[in-house]
Protein backbone atom coordinates (compact mmCIF):
# COMPACT_ATOMS: atom_id res chain seq x y z
CA UNK A 1 0.00 0.00 0.00
CA UNK A 2 3.12 1.87 1.33
CA UNK A 3 5.18 1.19 -1.84
CA UNK A 4 2.14 2.17 -3.92
CA UNK A 5 1.10 5.37 -2.91
CA UNK A 6 4.92 6.33 -3.29
CA UNK A 7 4.61 5.06 -6.79
CA UNK A 8 1.79 7.27 -7.31
CA UNK A 9 3.38 10.51 -6.13
CA UNK A 10 6.85 9.63 -7.85
CA UNK A 11 4.67 9.42 -11.55
CA UNK A 12 2.48 12.18 -10.78
CA UNK A 13 5.85 14.77 -10.29
CA UNK A 14 7.31 12.81 -13.27
CA UNK A 15 4.00 13.86 -15.01
CA UNK A 16 3.82 17.35 -14.23
CA UNK A 17 7.69 18.06 -15.02
CA UNK A 18 7.15 16.34 -18.49
CA UNK A 19 4.21 17.44 -19.33
CA UNK A 20 5.17 21.08 -18.80
CA UNK A 21 2.97 22.40 -21.32
CA UNK A 22 -0.42 21.09 -20.78
CA UNK A 23 0.20 21.56 -16.97
CA UNK A 24 0.89 25.01 -18.02
CA UNK A 25 -2.67 25.32 -19.50
CA UNK A 26 -4.36 23.40 -16.86
CA UNK A 27 -3.19 25.68 -14.31
CA UNK A 28 -3.89 29.33 -16.84
CA UNK A 29 -7.49 27.85 -17.35
CA UNK A 30 -8.28 26.50 -13.42
CA UNK A 31 -6.10 30.15 -12.47
CA UNK A 32 -8.75 32.28 -14.54
CA UNK A 33 -11.72 30.13 -13.09
CA UNK A 34 -10.98 30.92 -9.43
CA UNK A 35 -10.15 34.55 -10.31
CA UNK A 36 -13.73 34.87 -12.24
CA UNK A 37 -15.72 33.26 -9.17
CA UNK A 38 -13.79 34.99 -6.60
CA UNK A 39 -14.26 38.12 -8.62
CA UNK A 40 -18.07 38.19 -8.82
CA UNK A 41 -18.40 37.00 -5.22
CA UNK A 42 -16.26 40.22 -4.40
CA UNK A 43 -18.67 42.40 -6.85
CA UNK A 44 -21.69 40.42 -5.02
CA UNK A 45 -20.52 41.55 -1.97
CA UNK A 46 -19.55 45.32 -3.17
CA UNK A 47 -22.63 45.60 -4.59
CA UNK A 48 -24.67 44.02 -1.60
CA UNK A 49 -23.07 46.59 0.64
CA UNK A 50 -23.95 49.40 -1.88
CA UNK A 51 -27.36 48.20 -2.26
CA UNK A 52 -27.65 48.25 1.63
CA UNK A 53 -26.11 51.97 1.76
CA UNK A 54 -29.04 53.57 -0.49
CA UNK A 55 -31.71 51.49 0.51
CA UNK A 56 -30.30 53.19 4.16
CA UNK A 57 -30.96 56.18 2.65
CA UNK A 58 -34.62 55.83 2.13
CA UNK A 59 -37.23 56.71 4.61
CA UNK A 60 -41.03 57.83 4.65
CA UNK A 61 -42.05 59.97 7.38
CA UNK A 62 -45.01 60.53 8.94
CA UNK A 63 -45.29 64.50 10.23
CA UNK A 64 -47.77 64.89 12.93
CA UNK A 65 -50.56 67.68 13.47
CA UNK A 66 -48.87 71.06 15.96
CA UNK A 67 -49.83 70.24 19.70
CA UNK A 68 -50.19 66.56 19.20
CA UNK A 69 -49.05 65.44 22.39
CA UNK A 70 -45.95 63.23 23.05
CA UNK A 71 -48.25 60.21 24.81
CA UNK A 72 -50.33 59.88 21.40
CA UNK A 73 -47.13 60.61 19.32
CA UNK A 74 -45.64 56.96 21.36
CA UNK A 75 -49.48 55.21 21.43
CA UNK A 76 -49.01 56.17 17.15
CA UNK A 77 -45.87 54.93 17.01
CA UNK A 78 -46.42 51.66 18.98
CA UNK A 79 -49.32 50.92 16.52
CA UNK A 80 -47.12 51.15 13.65
CA UNK A 81 -43.96 49.07 14.94
CA UNK A 82 -46.20 46.15 14.81
CA UNK A 83 -46.85 46.47 10.93
CA UNK A 84 -44.96 44.00 9.68
CA UNK A 85 -43.70 45.83 6.95
CA UNK A 86 -42.15 47.76 9.02
CA UNK A 87 -38.49 47.25 10.06
CA UNK A 88 -37.54 50.53 12.22
CA UNK A 89 -39.18 53.87 13.65
CA UNK A 90 -37.69 56.74 15.14
CA UNK A 91 -39.45 59.50 16.57
CA UNK A 92 -38.40 63.50 16.02
CA UNK A 93 -39.57 65.80 17.81
CA UNK A 94 -40.71 69.15 16.72
CA UNK A 95 -37.19 70.83 18.72
CA UNK A 96 -35.07 68.19 17.49
CA UNK A 97 -36.22 69.24 13.90
CA UNK A 98 -35.38 72.47 14.74
CA UNK A 99 -32.11 71.64 15.86
CA UNK A 100 -31.08 69.33 12.94
CA UNK A 101 -32.48 71.81 10.58
CA UNK A 102 -29.90 74.86 12.50
CA UNK A 103 -27.43 72.48 12.49
CA UNK A 104 -27.72 71.83 8.72
CA UNK A 105 -28.15 75.50 7.34
CA UNK A 106 -26.13 77.28 10.25
CA UNK A 107 -24.10 79.10 7.07
CA UNK A 108 -27.53 80.52 5.73
CA UNK A 109 -27.19 83.33 8.10
CA UNK A 110 -30.69 84.82 6.23
CA UNK A 111 -32.46 81.11 7.42
CA UNK A 112 -31.01 81.69 10.52
CA UNK A 113 -32.74 85.01 11.19
CA UNK A 114 -35.97 84.34 9.64
CA UNK A 115 -35.79 81.23 12.14
CA UNK A 116 -35.82 83.54 14.91
CA UNK A 117 -38.38 85.62 13.87
CA UNK A 118 -40.90 82.24 13.23
CA UNK A 119 -40.22 80.49 16.27
CA UNK A 120 -40.04 76.76 15.96
CA UNK A 121 -42.55 75.59 13.08
CA UNK A 122 -41.25 72.49 12.46
CA UNK A 123 -43.96 69.45 13.15
CA UNK A 124 -42.92 65.88 15.20
CA UNK A 125 -42.48 63.48 12.67
CA UNK A 126 -41.90 59.92 12.84
CA UNK A 127 -39.29 58.72 10.47
CA UNK A 128 -39.90 54.86 9.15
CA UNK A 129 -37.74 52.43 7.30
CA UNK A 130 -39.65 49.66 5.69
CA UNK A 131 -38.17 45.71 5.16
CA UNK A 132 -39.01 46.12 0.97
CA UNK A 133 -39.54 49.01 -1.36
CA UNK A 134 -43.19 47.71 -1.74
CA UNK A 135 -43.98 48.15 1.69
CA UNK A 136 -43.63 51.71 1.78
CA UNK A 137 -46.94 52.01 0.25
CA UNK A 138 -48.54 49.59 2.08
CA UNK A 139 -47.48 51.48 5.05
CA UNK A 140 -48.56 54.75 3.34
CA UNK A 141 -51.94 53.07 2.96
CA UNK A 142 -52.51 52.03 6.44
CA UNK A 143 -52.24 55.45 8.12
CA UNK A 144 -54.47 56.76 5.67
CA UNK A 145 -57.10 54.12 7.28
CA UNK A 146 -56.11 54.15 10.30
CA UNK A 147 -58.06 55.23 13.94
CA UNK A 148 -55.31 57.87 14.28
CA UNK A 149 -55.70 59.45 10.75
CA UNK A 150 -56.93 62.81 12.24
CA UNK A 151 -53.67 63.54 14.15
CA UNK A 152 -51.27 62.69 10.87
CA UNK A 153 -50.67 66.39 8.75
CA UNK A 154 -48.89 64.91 6.22
CA UNK A 155 -47.09 61.63 4.92
CA UNK A 156 -43.84 62.67 2.54
CA UNK A 157 -44.24 59.35 0.63
CA UNK A 158 -45.95 60.37 -2.41
CA UNK A 159 -43.70 63.13 -3.03
CA UNK A 160 -40.67 60.62 -2.22
CA UNK A 161 -42.54 57.81 -4.47
CA UNK A 162 -40.56 58.65 -7.61
CA UNK A 163 -37.29 58.82 -6.05
CA UNK A 164 -38.01 55.88 -4.06
CA UNK A 165 -38.88 53.55 -7.20
CA UNK A 166 -35.90 55.13 -8.88
CA UNK A 167 -33.18 53.90 -6.15
CA UNK A 168 -35.06 50.08 -5.84
CA UNK A 169 -35.26 49.96 -9.90
CA UNK A 170 -31.37 50.91 -9.70
CA UNK A 171 -30.84 48.15 -7.23
CA UNK A 172 -32.94 45.57 -8.96
CA UNK A 173 -31.07 46.51 -12.10
CA UNK A 174 -27.51 46.00 -10.50
CA UNK A 175 -29.15 42.60 -8.69
CA UNK A 176 -30.22 41.45 -12.51
CA UNK A 177 -27.32 42.90 -14.18
CA UNK A 178 -24.70 40.63 -11.74
CA UNK A 179 -26.98 37.22 -11.83
CA UNK A 180 -26.68 37.86 -15.34
CA UNK A 181 -23.01 38.48 -15.88
CA UNK A 182 -22.16 35.63 -13.22
CA UNK A 183 -24.02 33.01 -15.49
CA UNK A 184 -22.85 34.38 -18.73
CA UNK A 185 -19.25 34.52 -17.41
CA UNK A 186 -19.46 30.92 -15.23
CA UNK A 187 -20.97 29.17 -18.66
CA UNK A 188 -18.00 30.44 -20.52
CA UNK A 189 -15.52 29.40 -18.21
CA UNK A 190 -16.86 26.12 -17.49
CA UNK A 191 -16.52 25.34 -21.65
CA UNK A 192 -13.52 26.28 -21.79
CA UNK A 193 -12.02 25.13 -18.92
CA UNK A 194 -13.60 21.66 -19.53
CA UNK A 195 -12.22 21.54 -23.37
CA UNK A 196 -8.78 23.01 -22.29
CA UNK A 197 -8.54 20.34 -19.88
CA UNK A 198 -9.96 17.50 -22.35
CA UNK A 199 -7.25 18.66 -25.02
CA UNK A 200 -4.50 18.81 -22.32
CA UNK A 201 -5.58 15.01 -21.79
CA UNK A 202 -6.07 13.87 -24.91
CA UNK A 203 -2.65 12.55 -24.79
CA UNK A 204 -3.34 10.41 -21.94
CA UNK A 205 -5.58 8.31 -23.63
CA UNK A 206 -2.44 6.65 -25.21
CA UNK A 207 -0.60 6.05 -22.23
CA UNK A 208 -3.50 4.78 -20.23
CA UNK A 209 -4.75 2.12 -22.75
CA UNK A 210 -0.71 1.15 -22.55
CA UNK A 211 -0.67 1.22 -18.46
CA UNK A 212 -3.72 -1.49 -18.49
CA UNK A 213 -2.92 -3.65 -20.65
CA UNK A 214 0.72 -3.75 -19.34
CA UNK A 215 -1.81 -4.83 -15.64
CA UNK A 216 -1.68 -1.53 -14.04
CA UNK A 217 -4.96 -1.04 -11.70
CA UNK A 218 -7.08 1.41 -12.63
CA UNK A 219 -6.57 3.67 -9.40
CA UNK A 220 -2.67 2.92 -10.26
CA UNK A 221 -3.12 4.91 -13.33
CA UNK A 222 -5.55 7.26 -11.96
CA UNK A 223 -3.88 8.14 -9.22
CA UNK A 224 -1.25 10.07 -10.56
CA UNK A 225 -3.46 12.37 -12.85
CA UNK A 226 -5.47 13.17 -10.00
CA UNK A 227 -3.02 14.35 -7.96
CA UNK A 228 -1.32 16.28 -11.04
CA UNK A 229 -4.87 17.74 -11.44
CA UNK A 230 -5.02 18.73 -7.74
CA UNK A 231 -1.03 20.00 -7.56
CA UNK A 232 -2.30 22.12 -10.45
CA UNK A 233 -5.34 23.24 -9.07
CA UNK A 234 -3.87 24.27 -5.77
CA UNK A 235 -0.96 26.48 -7.98
CA UNK A 236 -3.95 27.93 -9.72
CA UNK A 237 -5.55 28.86 -6.24
CA UNK A 238 -2.30 30.17 -5.25
CA UNK A 239 -1.84 32.48 -8.30
CA UNK A 240 -5.53 33.74 -8.22
CA UNK A 241 -5.41 34.70 -4.71
CA UNK A 242 -1.93 36.92 -5.12
CA UNK A 243 -3.64 38.23 -8.35
CA UNK A 244 -6.79 39.48 -6.48
CA UNK A 245 -4.77 40.65 -3.70
CA UNK A 246 -2.78 42.72 -5.80
CA UNK A 247 -5.60 43.88 -8.09
CA UNK A 248 -7.59 44.86 -5.13
CA UNK A 249 -4.69 47.05 -3.13
CA UNK A 250 -3.87 48.64 -6.27
CA UNK A 251 -7.55 49.45 -7.29
CA UNK A 252 -8.70 50.90 -3.94
CA UNK A 253 -7.37 54.44 -4.62
CA UNK A 254 -9.32 54.56 -8.18
CA UNK A 255 -12.30 53.30 -7.28
CA UNK A 256 -11.99 55.73 -4.19
CA UNK A 257 -12.34 58.77 -6.44
CA UNK A 258 -15.74 57.01 -8.18
CA UNK A 259 -17.18 56.22 -4.12
CA UNK A 260 -16.07 57.76 -1.96
CA UNK A 261 -17.67 55.16 0.71
CA UNK A 262 -16.49 52.20 -0.89
CA UNK A 263 -12.72 50.72 0.01
CA UNK A 264 -11.93 47.68 -2.22
CA UNK A 265 -9.36 46.47 -0.42
CA UNK A 266 -11.49 45.89 3.22
CA UNK A 267 -14.25 44.59 1.06
CA UNK A 268 -11.43 41.61 0.93
CA UNK A 269 -10.14 41.73 3.78
CA UNK A 270 -13.42 41.02 5.49
CA UNK A 271 -14.01 38.51 3.12
CA UNK A 272 -10.62 37.09 3.53
CA UNK A 273 -11.60 33.82 3.91
CA UNK A 274 -14.68 33.19 2.09
CA UNK A 275 -12.51 33.84 -0.74
CA UNK A 276 -9.84 31.88 0.07
CA UNK A 277 -12.18 28.89 0.89
CA UNK A 278 -14.02 29.67 -2.56
CA UNK A 279 -10.68 29.72 -4.52
CA UNK A 280 -9.26 27.05 -2.50
CA UNK A 281 -12.73 24.61 -3.24
CA UNK A 282 -12.66 26.14 -7.26
CA UNK A 283 -9.21 25.06 -7.67
CA UNK A 284 -8.28 21.70 -6.07
CA UNK A 285 -11.61 20.59 -6.77
CA UNK A 286 -11.94 21.54 -10.63
CA UNK A 287 -8.35 19.85 -11.17
CA UNK A 288 -9.49 16.89 -9.50
CA UNK A 289 -12.58 16.96 -10.85
CA UNK A 290 -11.29 17.51 -14.48
CA UNK A 291 -8.74 14.81 -14.42
CA UNK A 292 -10.84 12.46 -12.92
CA UNK A 293 -14.09 12.78 -15.92
CA UNK A 294 -10.42 12.72 -18.54
CA UNK A 295 -9.23 9.21 -16.74
CA UNK A 296 -12.75 7.83 -16.66
CA UNK A 297 -12.94 8.51 -20.25
CA UNK A 298 -10.18 6.85 -21.35
CA UNK A 299 -9.90 3.41 -18.52
CA UNK A 300 -13.28 2.64 -20.15
CA UNK A 301 -11.22 1.74 -23.31
CA UNK B 1 -3.18 -23.27 -19.02
CA UNK B 2 -4.64 -21.30 -21.96
CA UNK B 3 -7.37 -22.30 -23.78
CA UNK B 4 -9.91 -21.44 -27.06
CA UNK B 5 -12.69 -23.05 -26.86
CA UNK B 6 -15.14 -22.28 -30.21
CA UNK B 7 -14.03 -18.73 -30.34
CA UNK B 8 -15.76 -16.94 -33.42
CA UNK B 9 -14.76 -13.16 -33.66
CA UNK B 10 -16.21 -10.63 -36.05
CA UNK B 11 -15.33 -7.50 -36.95
CA UNK B 12 -17.25 -6.72 -40.23
CA UNK B 13 -20.55 -8.87 -41.42
CA UNK B 14 -18.65 -9.76 -44.30
CA UNK B 15 -15.40 -11.57 -43.24
CA UNK B 16 -14.72 -13.02 -39.60
CA UNK B 17 -11.18 -12.63 -38.29
CA UNK B 18 -11.22 -16.00 -36.56
CA UNK B 19 -13.56 -18.45 -37.13
CA UNK B 20 -14.85 -21.27 -34.74
CA UNK B 21 -10.83 -21.86 -33.05
CA UNK B 22 -10.63 -24.42 -30.80
CA UNK B 23 -6.68 -25.42 -29.50
CA UNK B 24 -4.95 -25.76 -25.89
CA UNK B 25 -1.62 -24.84 -24.19
CA UNK B 26 -0.50 -26.26 -21.39
CA UNK B 27 1.83 -24.90 -19.35
CA UNK B 28 5.85 -24.49 -20.06
CA UNK B 29 4.77 -25.36 -23.57
CA UNK B 30 6.80 -23.23 -26.71
CA UNK B 31 4.14 -22.78 -29.13
CA UNK B 32 4.72 -20.57 -32.45
CA UNK B 33 1.56 -19.13 -34.07
CA UNK B 34 2.34 -18.83 -38.10
CA UNK B 35 0.13 -17.39 -40.88
CA UNK B 36 0.12 -14.48 -43.30
CA UNK B 37 -0.57 -10.40 -42.17
CA UNK B 38 -4.07 -10.43 -41.08
CA UNK B 39 -4.39 -14.47 -40.82
CA UNK B 40 -6.01 -13.64 -36.81
CA UNK B 41 -2.52 -14.26 -35.06
CA UNK B 42 -3.03 -10.66 -33.47
CA UNK B 43 -6.65 -10.83 -32.89
CA UNK B 44 -6.24 -14.13 -30.64
CA UNK B 45 -3.67 -12.37 -28.35
CA UNK B 46 -6.20 -9.77 -27.85
CA UNK B 47 -8.92 -11.64 -27.24
CA UNK B 48 -6.40 -13.52 -24.16
CA UNK B 49 -5.67 -10.04 -23.06
CA UNK B 50 -9.22 -9.25 -23.02
CA UNK B 51 -8.29 -6.41 -25.09
CA UNK B 52 -11.65 -7.29 -27.75
CA UNK B 53 -14.45 -9.73 -26.85
CA UNK B 54 -15.06 -12.96 -28.85
CA UNK B 55 -18.58 -12.74 -30.98
CA UNK B 56 -18.82 -16.55 -29.94
CA UNK B 57 -17.07 -19.06 -28.13
CA UNK B 58 -14.90 -18.60 -24.65
CA UNK B 59 -11.46 -18.14 -23.81
CA UNK B 60 -9.57 -19.62 -20.76
CA UNK B 61 -6.42 -18.60 -18.66
CA UNK B 62 -5.36 -21.40 -15.61
CA UNK B 63 -9.57 -22.57 -16.00
CA UNK B 64 -11.09 -19.29 -15.99
CA UNK B 65 -13.15 -17.73 -18.68
CA UNK B 66 -11.35 -14.80 -19.06
CA UNK B 67 -14.23 -12.79 -21.08
CA UNK B 68 -16.04 -12.90 -17.38
CA UNK B 69 -13.24 -11.31 -14.86
CA UNK B 70 -14.81 -7.89 -14.10
CA UNK B 71 -13.38 -5.18 -15.64
CA UNK B 72 -11.82 -3.47 -12.18
CA UNK B 73 -9.97 -7.24 -11.70
CA UNK B 74 -8.55 -7.59 -15.10
CA UNK B 75 -4.77 -6.15 -14.38
CA UNK B 76 -4.61 -9.42 -12.38
CA UNK B 77 -4.88 -11.56 -15.58
CA UNK B 78 -2.36 -8.63 -17.15
CA UNK B 79 0.27 -8.83 -14.54
CA UNK B 80 0.54 -12.85 -15.46
CA UNK B 81 0.89 -12.36 -19.05
CA UNK B 82 3.94 -10.73 -20.68
CA UNK B 83 2.98 -8.78 -24.21
CA UNK B 84 5.54 -8.06 -26.59
CA UNK B 85 3.17 -5.90 -29.17
CA UNK B 86 3.68 -5.58 -32.41
CA UNK B 87 4.05 -1.84 -32.50
CA UNK B 88 5.32 -1.51 -29.01
CA UNK B 89 3.22 0.33 -27.29
CA UNK B 90 5.92 2.16 -25.09
CA UNK B 91 5.04 5.11 -23.24
CA UNK B 92 6.26 7.77 -25.35
CA UNK B 93 6.59 10.29 -22.01
CA UNK B 94 8.85 7.73 -20.23
CA UNK B 95 12.29 6.96 -21.02
CA UNK B 96 13.80 3.16 -21.87
CA UNK B 97 14.43 3.05 -18.03
CA UNK B 98 11.29 4.21 -17.01
CA UNK B 99 9.48 1.95 -19.44
CA UNK B 100 10.47 -1.01 -18.13
CA UNK B 101 10.58 -0.11 -14.77
CA UNK B 102 6.58 0.99 -15.16
CA UNK B 103 5.76 -3.01 -14.93
CA UNK B 104 7.69 -3.53 -11.73
CA UNK B 105 6.04 -0.33 -10.08
CA UNK B 106 3.06 -1.72 -10.66
CA UNK B 107 3.00 -4.75 -9.05
CA UNK B 108 5.05 -3.19 -5.73
CA UNK B 109 8.22 -4.11 -6.49
CA UNK B 110 10.78 -2.80 -4.44
CA UNK B 111 13.85 0.01 -5.64
CA UNK B 112 16.46 -2.36 -5.28
CA UNK B 113 14.56 -5.18 -7.29
CA UNK B 114 13.48 -3.06 -9.91
CA UNK B 115 17.51 -1.06 -10.59
CA UNK B 116 18.40 -5.22 -10.54
CA UNK B 117 15.56 -6.55 -12.79
CA UNK B 118 15.49 -3.58 -15.34
CA UNK B 119 19.58 -3.33 -15.70
CA UNK B 120 19.59 -7.09 -16.06
CA UNK B 121 16.88 -7.22 -18.88
CA UNK B 122 18.43 -4.05 -20.39
CA UNK B 123 21.48 -5.88 -20.55
CA UNK B 124 20.11 -9.07 -22.18
CA UNK B 125 18.41 -6.71 -25.28
CA UNK B 126 21.41 -4.94 -25.46
CA UNK B 127 20.29 -1.37 -24.84
CA UNK B 128 22.40 -0.53 -21.82
CA UNK B 129 23.54 2.77 -23.14
CA UNK B 130 19.95 3.90 -24.01
CA UNK B 131 18.62 3.76 -20.51
CA UNK B 132 17.76 7.86 -21.04
CA UNK B 133 16.50 7.77 -24.08
CA UNK B 134 12.94 8.06 -24.64
CA UNK B 135 10.96 5.77 -27.67
CA UNK B 136 11.31 8.73 -30.11
CA UNK B 137 14.89 8.73 -29.98
CA UNK B 138 15.26 4.90 -30.63
CA UNK B 139 15.53 2.79 -34.01
CA UNK B 140 12.22 0.49 -34.83
CA UNK B 141 14.46 -2.55 -33.67
CA UNK B 142 16.05 -0.77 -30.23
CA UNK B 143 11.76 0.29 -29.93
CA UNK B 144 11.17 -3.47 -30.50
CA UNK B 145 13.86 -4.50 -28.14
CA UNK B 146 12.19 -2.01 -25.42
CA UNK B 147 9.00 -3.73 -25.57
CA UNK B 148 10.71 -7.68 -25.02
CA UNK B 149 12.79 -6.22 -22.06
CA UNK B 150 9.37 -5.13 -20.69
CA UNK B 151 7.61 -7.95 -21.24
CA UNK B 152 10.32 -9.96 -19.54
CA UNK B 153 11.26 -8.18 -16.66
CA UNK B 154 8.46 -9.20 -14.69
CA UNK B 155 8.99 -12.85 -14.98
CA UNK B 156 5.29 -13.88 -16.06
CA UNK B 157 3.51 -16.99 -16.56
CA UNK B 158 3.30 -16.69 -20.20
CA UNK B 159 4.84 -14.45 -23.19
CA UNK B 160 3.15 -13.40 -26.25
CA UNK B 161 5.38 -12.54 -28.90
CA UNK B 162 3.95 -10.71 -31.64
CA UNK B 163 6.24 -10.77 -34.40
CA UNK B 164 8.86 -9.89 -31.67
CA UNK B 165 11.81 -9.88 -34.70
CA UNK B 166 9.55 -8.03 -37.41
CA UNK B 167 11.70 -4.87 -37.45
CA UNK B 168 15.24 -6.92 -36.55
CA UNK B 169 18.17 -7.92 -38.01
CA UNK B 170 19.41 -11.70 -38.58
CA UNK B 171 21.76 -10.93 -35.68
CA UNK B 172 19.05 -9.68 -33.45
CA UNK B 173 16.61 -11.84 -34.45
CA UNK B 174 18.21 -14.78 -33.72
CA UNK B 175 19.37 -13.20 -30.04
CA UNK B 176 15.83 -12.78 -29.22
CA UNK B 177 14.33 -16.16 -30.55
CA UNK B 178 17.61 -17.66 -28.62
CA UNK B 179 16.23 -15.04 -25.22
CA UNK B 180 12.87 -16.87 -25.80
CA UNK B 181 13.92 -19.96 -25.83
CA UNK B 182 16.27 -19.60 -22.85
CA UNK B 183 13.16 -18.51 -21.03
CA UNK B 184 10.94 -21.01 -22.00
CA UNK B 185 13.94 -23.36 -20.39
CA UNK B 186 13.03 -21.35 -16.94
CA UNK B 187 9.54 -22.87 -17.12
CA UNK B 188 7.73 -19.90 -18.60
CA UNK B 189 5.15 -20.56 -21.30
CA UNK B 190 5.64 -18.84 -24.62
CA UNK B 191 3.55 -18.43 -27.28
CA UNK B 192 5.54 -16.32 -30.38
CA UNK B 193 3.28 -15.62 -32.89
CA UNK B 194 5.40 -14.85 -36.71
CA UNK B 195 5.33 -15.26 -40.59
CA UNK B 196 9.49 -15.79 -40.46
CA UNK B 197 9.50 -18.47 -42.18
CA UNK B 198 13.18 -19.44 -41.30
CA UNK B 199 12.23 -18.92 -37.29
CA UNK B 200 9.95 -21.48 -37.42
CA UNK B 201 11.25 -24.44 -39.05
CA UNK B 202 15.24 -23.83 -36.89
CA UNK B 203 12.52 -23.97 -33.68
CA UNK B 204 11.05 -27.55 -34.23
CA UNK B 205 8.19 -26.47 -31.76
CA UNK B 206 4.64 -27.08 -31.73
CA UNK B 207 3.24 -25.23 -34.78
CA UNK B 208 -0.06 -23.89 -35.08
CA UNK B 209 -0.67 -22.50 -38.69
CA UNK B 210 -3.83 -19.78 -39.20
CA UNK B 211 -5.42 -18.99 -42.78
CA UNK B 212 -7.87 -16.62 -42.86
CA UNK B 213 -8.99 -16.90 -39.36
CA UNK B 214 -9.01 -20.88 -39.24
CA UNK B 215 -6.85 -23.12 -37.64
CA UNK B 216 -5.50 -25.68 -40.82
CA UNK B 217 -2.52 -27.39 -38.93
CA UNK B 218 -1.64 -27.64 -35.09
CA UNK B 219 1.85 -29.89 -35.55
CA UNK B 220 3.93 -30.59 -32.23
CA UNK B 221 7.08 -30.21 -34.24
CA UNK B 222 6.06 -28.04 -36.93
CA UNK B 223 7.27 -26.52 -39.81
CA UNK B 224 6.13 -23.49 -42.02
CA UNK B 225 3.70 -24.82 -44.53
CA UNK B 226 1.67 -22.23 -46.19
Amino acid sequence: MFISIKRIFQIAIMILKRQGLATFAMIFVIAITCLQVSSMFLLGKISQSLILDLEEKVDISVYLKMGTSEEDIFSIKEKLSQAPQVKKIEYVSSEEAREIFIERHKDDLLLMESLVQVGNPFLASLNIKAFMPDHYEEIANLLENSSFRDLVEKVDYYQRKPVIERIFAITSGINKALLFLSLVLGSLTILITFNTIRLATYSLREEIEIERLVGASDWFIRGPFLLQGGISGLLAFLISLSILSLACFFLTPQLKALFPDLSLFSCFGENFFSILLIQFLTGTGLGVFSSFIATRKYLKI
Amino acid sequence: MIQFNKVTKIFSPNSAALENISFKINETEFVSIVGKSGAGKTTLFKLLLVEETPTKGKVFFENQDVHKINRSQLYKLRRKIGMVFQDYKLLPSNTVYENIAYVMKVIGASDEDIHRSVSKVLEIVGLEEKVHNFPRELSIGQRQRVAIARALVHRPKVILADEPTGNLDPYHTSEIIQLLLKIHDLGTTVILATHNKEIINSLEKRTITLENGKVIRDDKKGRFIL
